[in-house]
C-alpha cells in the first residue's frame, strides 16, 4: 500500500489534489481535524511533510514524502466589526479574507511582500510584515490567538478571541514566524482595525542618503505614519530611490498629518501626493515585487542603523531590490546570491547585533543557510527543545538553522 | 540541607543583610496584592546584581532546590509566593537604569527598576515608557514582563509584549541566555514573545531592552458620566466601532465613584452617576486630537451620555487619572480586604456582562465595585470583603468564580493583565484542553526541565495529557487536584453557566 493509497484511505479521495512536478503527492485536508489525523498518521509511519499555503510564497521544493496544503481550510467562521475581531482559517487567501473584512467595516493591517492570494497561514508562520509595521507593528501584533496541528497530530490551542489576554503561555507569539517548525497553523484569530476612510499616500523621490534622512525628519517630529518606506528604484519602477509615507485613519487625522508632513520636511510640495489608483497599484507592485526573485530575506537593527546597514548590503549582495522602513529598522532584501554570501551576510550582521530571517529561497539555499542562525548564548537548545517537543519525529521538514 | 545551612551559602553570595530568615522578615513576604493567598517562603534572598543572581540561582540549582522570583509584590494573583521549601528570590535590588537610547528610542534596565521611575527618567528625552499599570509607583518592570502587564493606555500602545525587545534570561539551571535583539527582530523563533507573560515559569529577567514611546504633543481628556451602566458600554463600543483608537478608556461604576469620591483621591466625579467613562485621546497635531475629541463626545452623547467635561489643562487631567489610578485604594475604605478581579470579554459584551456581575454581586450579598479598561474589554471586578469573615470569604471564592464563568460564556477569558498565578489555576481547564494544557507544560520544560522556577504557578499539571516531548518532572507534579490555589471548589453554579 502507498502512501497515497493510505492517505486516500484516512482522508478520502476528495482530499488528494494533482502531484506537483516532483511528483510528491498532494494532499488538501477539509478541516483541522482532518490535518490532524494526517500528521498523527504520519508521525506514526515515519513519512516527511512539507506544509504548502497557496504555493505563491515558498517554493513547493523541499524534499517529503507528501505535501499538506491549507487551502481547503478557507472559512472565515467569525467577523465581529463591533467587536473588531474575526477568526479565520489558516488557508484562506489574503485577498479574500480581505474583501470579507471590508464587507463589514473591518481591515486587517497587514500588507505582506507576495502575491496577493497569499494565505493567512503563510503569513503568520513566516511573520512577514509589509510597509504597514511602521504604523501598526509585526504581524504578531496582530494576533489574538491561533489554533495549530502539531507534528505529531495534536491540536493545540493558545490564546483566544479578545483583545487581552494572559492566561497561561503565549504560544501564539511562537507560531507567529516558527516557519512552521513548531506545528501547522490552522485557525487564526484577528485583531482587526476600522476600514479607514481616508488612506492617502505621497512619495519623494532622491538620492538614498537624502530620503533616509527625511525618513529620519519624520520619526522625529513624533508623528507616526501607517507606513514610511524607502523603495529601491528597481523595485518602485522608477529613476530614483522612494521614499512613500501612507497616511489612514480619519480624514482628520490624515489631513493633519499631511499638514505635519510638510511641516516635517522642510515646507509643502516636495512629496507628490498620488491618485488612490496609483497608491493601489504601487503598494501591490512593491509586495509582489518580492515574490520574483529567488531569494528574499529580512533584517532587522536599530532605526540608526539603517543608513549603515543598507551600505553594508549594498556592499555585499546588492541593492536592487530593497524595501526598508528606516524609522523601524526593519529591511527587506530580494535578489539572486549565493549560500555562501548569506552566511558571510548573516555573520557580519550577527556581529552588529542584526538578525537576518530568510524568508524565501530555494530548498538548497533555504536547507544551508537556515531560516534562522547566528542564535545569541544559550539560545539554540532552547529552539531544538522547542522544536522536538512540537514535532518529536522531525515529520515536518522546515530548513530552520541551516547547515 | 538545612534551611540555616542554606541561608549560610545564601548570605556568602550576597551578604548577611540581604537574607532573611527570621519569621518577622518572611511574613513580609507571604502575600502579593492578593489577600486570598498566603504562602510564608523558608528564605528570602535579595541579591544585588545580575552576577549574584546568577551565583544565587546555581547554587540553588546545585542544592535541587526550587525558588520564585519576585519583584515589588504588587501582583494580583497569588504569582510570587513560596512554599513548600522554595527560595523567594526578591529582584528589587537591581534597580539600575543601564541605558537610554533617546535616537532609537529604547532603554535597557535591570528588573528591578519600578515602571513610572522609567518614565520619570526618559521623559526629559521626550520619551516614555508606555504600559501603565495602575500599580506603576511600585511595580517594576521584570515584574511587568513576567506578568505581560497592561494598563490605561495599552489600548492605543499595547501591553508589555509589544515594548519589550530583547532579554537577557537567567535559566533555572543559572546559564543565562540572551533573547531578541536591540531592533526587536528576533534570531529566530519569537522567544521574547514566549517568555514575557510566563509568569517567571521559565527563568529570571536580569536584563530587560525595552521601546520608549514618544510623549505625545496634544492630549485630550474627558469625562462622561451616564445614568446607565449599560449605557456607558454601548458607548465604549459606539467610540471603537467608529475606528477611533483613544490613548485610554476607561469606565467606573457608582460604587467604584463613591469610593474615589469618599477618599483623598476625590477627582470630582459626579457621585450620583451609575458610571463614568475617562477617554483619553493623543497624538501629534493638535487640531487631529480635539476634532477627535469632539468626534468621541459626540458619540458619548448619542449613547446616552448626561454630561461631558473636558480637562481644561494638565492639572485636571492629573487629578480625573489619580482617581482612576488611586481607585484601587480608595476602595480600601470600603471594607477589611479586597480581591481584584480580571477577566476580558469582546467590547459589544460588556453592557451584559456587567449586568450579570451586578446579579452575582447581589445574590451573594456582596459590594462589588468594577473599574477596568473598557476599551479592551479588560474588566476589574473588585469585592469589597472581610477575610477573616469564612463565611463571606467561602461567598468571595464562589462569586469570583460565577464571574469567571460568565465572562468565559461570553467568549472571554479569564485574564487579561493580572496572570494565572495560583489564583487562577482552577480556571484554566475551562478555557484550555488538557492537550492544550499539556503543549505549554512541555515548553515550560525545555526552559526548566525539573519545573524549579515558581513551582505549581500557571498550568494545572493534573489537568495537562502527557506530552512525549515533555520530560516528566523528577520532583513530581508539584499541583495536584486538590491545591488548585484556593481552598474552595469551583462552585456547581459556575459550571453550569457554561
Amino acid at each position: 500500500m502507498t502512501i497515497l493509497d493510505k492517505v486516500t484511505a484516512l482522508l478520502g479521495e476528495g482530499a488528494v489534489l494533482e502531484a506537483g512536478t516532483d511528483r510528491v503527492p498532494r494532499i488538501a485536508p477539509g478541516s483541522p481535524d482532518a490535518i490532524a489525523l494526517l500528521l498523527g498518521t504520519a508521525h506514526q509511519e515515519g513519512w516527511r511533510v512539507r506544509v504548502e499555503g497557496a504555493g505563491s510564497w515558498l517554493p513547493s521544493d523541499a524534499p517529503a514524502d507528501l505535501a499538506l496544503t491549507t487551502r481547503r481550510l478557507d472559512r472565515v467562521p467569525a467577523v465581529e466589526p463591533q467587536d473588531l475581531t474575526a477568526t479565520a482559517e489558516a488557508g484562506i487567501g489574503l485577498d479574500q479574507l480581505r474583501q470579507q473584512l471590508a464587507d463589514r467595516g473591518a481591515w486587517l493591517a497587514i500588507d505582506p511582500p507576495g502575491l496577493a492570494g497569499r494565505t493567512l497561514g503563510s503569513i503568520v508562520a513566516t511573520a512577514t510584515a509589509g510597509p504597514l509595521r511602521q504604523g501598526f507593528g509585526p504581524v504578531k501584533d496582530h494576533l489574538l490567538g491561533v489554533t495549530f496541528v502539531t507534528g505529531d497530530g495534536r491540536m493545540v490551542q493558545s490564546g483566544g478571541r479578545v483583545m487581552k489576554n494572559v492566561a497561561g503561555y503565549d504560544l501564539t507569539r511562537l507560531q507567529a514566524g516558527g516557519f512552521g517548525a513548531f506545528g501547522v497553523i490552522v485557525l487564526v484569530h484577528l485583531r482587526l482595525r476600522a476600514l479607514p476612510r481616508a488612506d492617502v499616500t505621497h512619495v519623494l523621490e532622491g538620492s538614498r542618503d537624502e530620503l533616509t534622512q527625511v525618513a529620519e525628519d519624520i520619526a522625529a517630529a513624533g508623528f507616526s505614519p501607517a507606513a514610511l518606506e524607502l523603495v529601491s528604484p528597481a523595485l518602485a519602477r522608477r529613476d530614483r530611490w522612494v521614499l512613500a509615507v501612507r497616511l489612514v485613519g480619519s480624514p482628520t487625522l490624515v489631513a493633519a498629518d499631511e499638514a505635519g508632513l510638510g511641516a516635517a520636511t522642510g515646507g509643502g510640495g516636495r512629496f507628490t501626493p498620488l491618485r488612490a489608483e496609483e497608491a493601489h497599484g504601487f503598494w501591490m507592485r512593491l509586495a509582489e515585487g518580492f515574490a520574483v526573485r529567488p531569494v528574499t530575506f529580512r533584517i532587522g537593527g536599530v532605526p540608526a542603523a539603517s543608513d549603515e546597514l543598507l551600505d553594508l548590503l549594498q556592499h555585499q549582495v546588492g541593492d536592487e531590490w530593497i524595501s526598508a522602513a528606516p524609522a523601524a529598522g526593519a529591511i527587506r532584501w530580494s535578489g539572486d546570491t549565493t549560500v555562501d554570501r548569506l552566511h558571510r551576510l548573516r555573520r557580519t550582521l550577527a556581529a552588529l547585533e542584526v538578525p537576518l530571517t530568510l524568508e524565501r529561497a530555494p530548498w538548497p539555499v533555504r536547507t544551508a543557510v537556515g531560516h534562522f542562525g547566528a542564535y545569541r548564548e544559550g539560545a539554540g537548545p532552547l529552539v531544538a527543545g522547542l522544536r522536538r517537543t512540537f514535532d518529536p519525529g522531525g515529520a515536518l521538514v522546515v530548513a530552520t538553522d541551516g547547515e | 540541607m538545612s534551611t540555616a545551612a542554606l541561608a549560610d551559602d545564601l548570605r556568602a553570595i550576597v551578604g548577611a543583610r540581604h537574607v532573611r530568615v527570621a519569621p518577622a522578615e518572611r511574613a513580609t513576604y507571604a502575600m502579593d496584592g492578593l489577600p486570598t493567598h498566603r504562602r510564608l517562603p523558608d528564605v528570602v534572598v535579595l541579591p544585588g546584581t545580575r552576577e549574584e543572581v546568577i551565583a544565587v540561582i546555581r547554587l540553588l540549582a546545585a542544592l535541587g532546590i526550587p525558588f520564585v522570583p519576585r519583584g515589588a509584590g504588587t501582583g494580583l494573583s497569588g504569582g510570587a509566593l513560596a512554599d513548600d521549601g522554595a527560595v523567594l528570590v526578591v529582584l528589587t535590588r537591581l534597580n539600575r537604569i543601564l541605558k537610554i537610547d533617546r535616537r532609537n528610542r529604547f532603554a535597557l534596565v535591570e528588573p528591578g527598576v519600578v515602571n513610572a521611575r522609567l518614565s520619570a527618567a526618559t521623559r526629559p528625552h521626550g520619551l516614555h515608557y508606555a504600559p501603565d499599570p495602575s500599580s506603576q509607583t511600585a511595580c517594576t518592570i521584570g515584574g511587568n514582563v513576567a506578568e505581560n502587564a497592561g494598563g490605561p493606555h495599552c489600548l492605543k500602545y499595547g501591553v508589555t509584549a509589544n515594548h519589550i525587545l530583547a532579554l537577557e534570561v537567567v535559566l533555572a539551571t543559572g546559564e543565562t541566555v540572551e533573547l531578541g535583539s536591540p531592533g526587536g527582530e528576533p534570531w529566530g523563533p519569537d522567544l521574547v514573545g514566549l517568555f514575557v507573560g510566563s509568569e517567571g515559569n521559565f527563568g529570571v529577567a536580569t536584563r530587560i531592552s525595552v521601546r520608549l514611546t514618544p510623549v505625545p504633543r496634544a492630549v485630550r481628556t474627558l469625562l462622561a458620566d451616564f445614568m446607565a451602566l449599560r449605557a456607558a458600554g454601548e458607548g465604549v463600543s459606539a467610540i471603537i466601532a467608529a475606528g477611533i483608537v483613544p490613548a485610554a478608556l476607561e469606565m467606573m461604576d457608582q460604587s467604584c465613584v463613591r469610593a474615589v469620591e469618599d477618599s483623598v483621591y476625590a477627582a470630582g466625579y459626579p457621585r450620583d452617576a451609575a458610571a463614568v467613562l475617562l477617554v483619553e485621546l493623543d497624538g501629534h497635531a493638535e487640531a487631529a486630537v480635539a476634532a477627535e475629541a469632539d468626534a468621541v463626545a459626540a458619540l458619548l452623547k448619542q449613547a446616552g451620555a448626561r454630561s461631558i467635561r473636558t480637562a481644561a489643562d494638565e492639572r485636571e487631567r492629573e487629578r480625573l487619572w489619580q482617581g482612576r489610578k488611586k481607585a484601587f485604594g480608595a476602595m480600601g475604605r470600603l471594607s477589611r480586604d479586597l480581591v481584584v478581579q480580571d477577566a476580558v470579554v469582546p467590547r459589544s459584551s460588556l453592557p451584559d456582562v456587567l449586568e450579570t456581575i451586578a446579579g452575582i454581586a447581589a445574590r451573594y450579598d456582596l459590594v462589588v465595585s468594577n473599574v477596568f479598561h473598557a476599551g479592551d474589554g479588560n474588566l476589574h471586578p473588585n469585592i469589597s470583603f472581610d477575610a477573616t469573615d469564612e463565611p463571606m470569604r467561602l461567598r468571595v471564592e464562589q462569586a469570583s468564580a460565577e464571574i469567571m464563568a460568565a465572562c468565559i460564556a461570553a467568549g472571554g477569558t479569564i485574564t487579561g493583565e493580572h496572570g494565572v498565578g495560583l489564583d487562577k489555576l482552577r480556571y484554566m481547564p475551562l478555557i484550555f484542553d488538557a492537550e492544550s494544557l499539556g503543549a505549554m507544560l512541555a515548553v515550560r520544560r525545555v526552559f526548566d526541565p525539573e519545573e524549579r522556577v515558581n513551582p505549581g504557578k500557571v498550568v494545572p499539571v493534573h489537568a495537562c495529557r502527557e506530552w512525549s516531548g515533555a520530560r516528566k518532572s523528577e520532583r513530581g507534579t508539584r499541583n495536584e487536584p486538590d491545591d488548585l490555589g484556593s481552598a474552595f471548589p469551583l462552585p456547581r453554579s459556575a459550571l453550569v453557566s457554561l
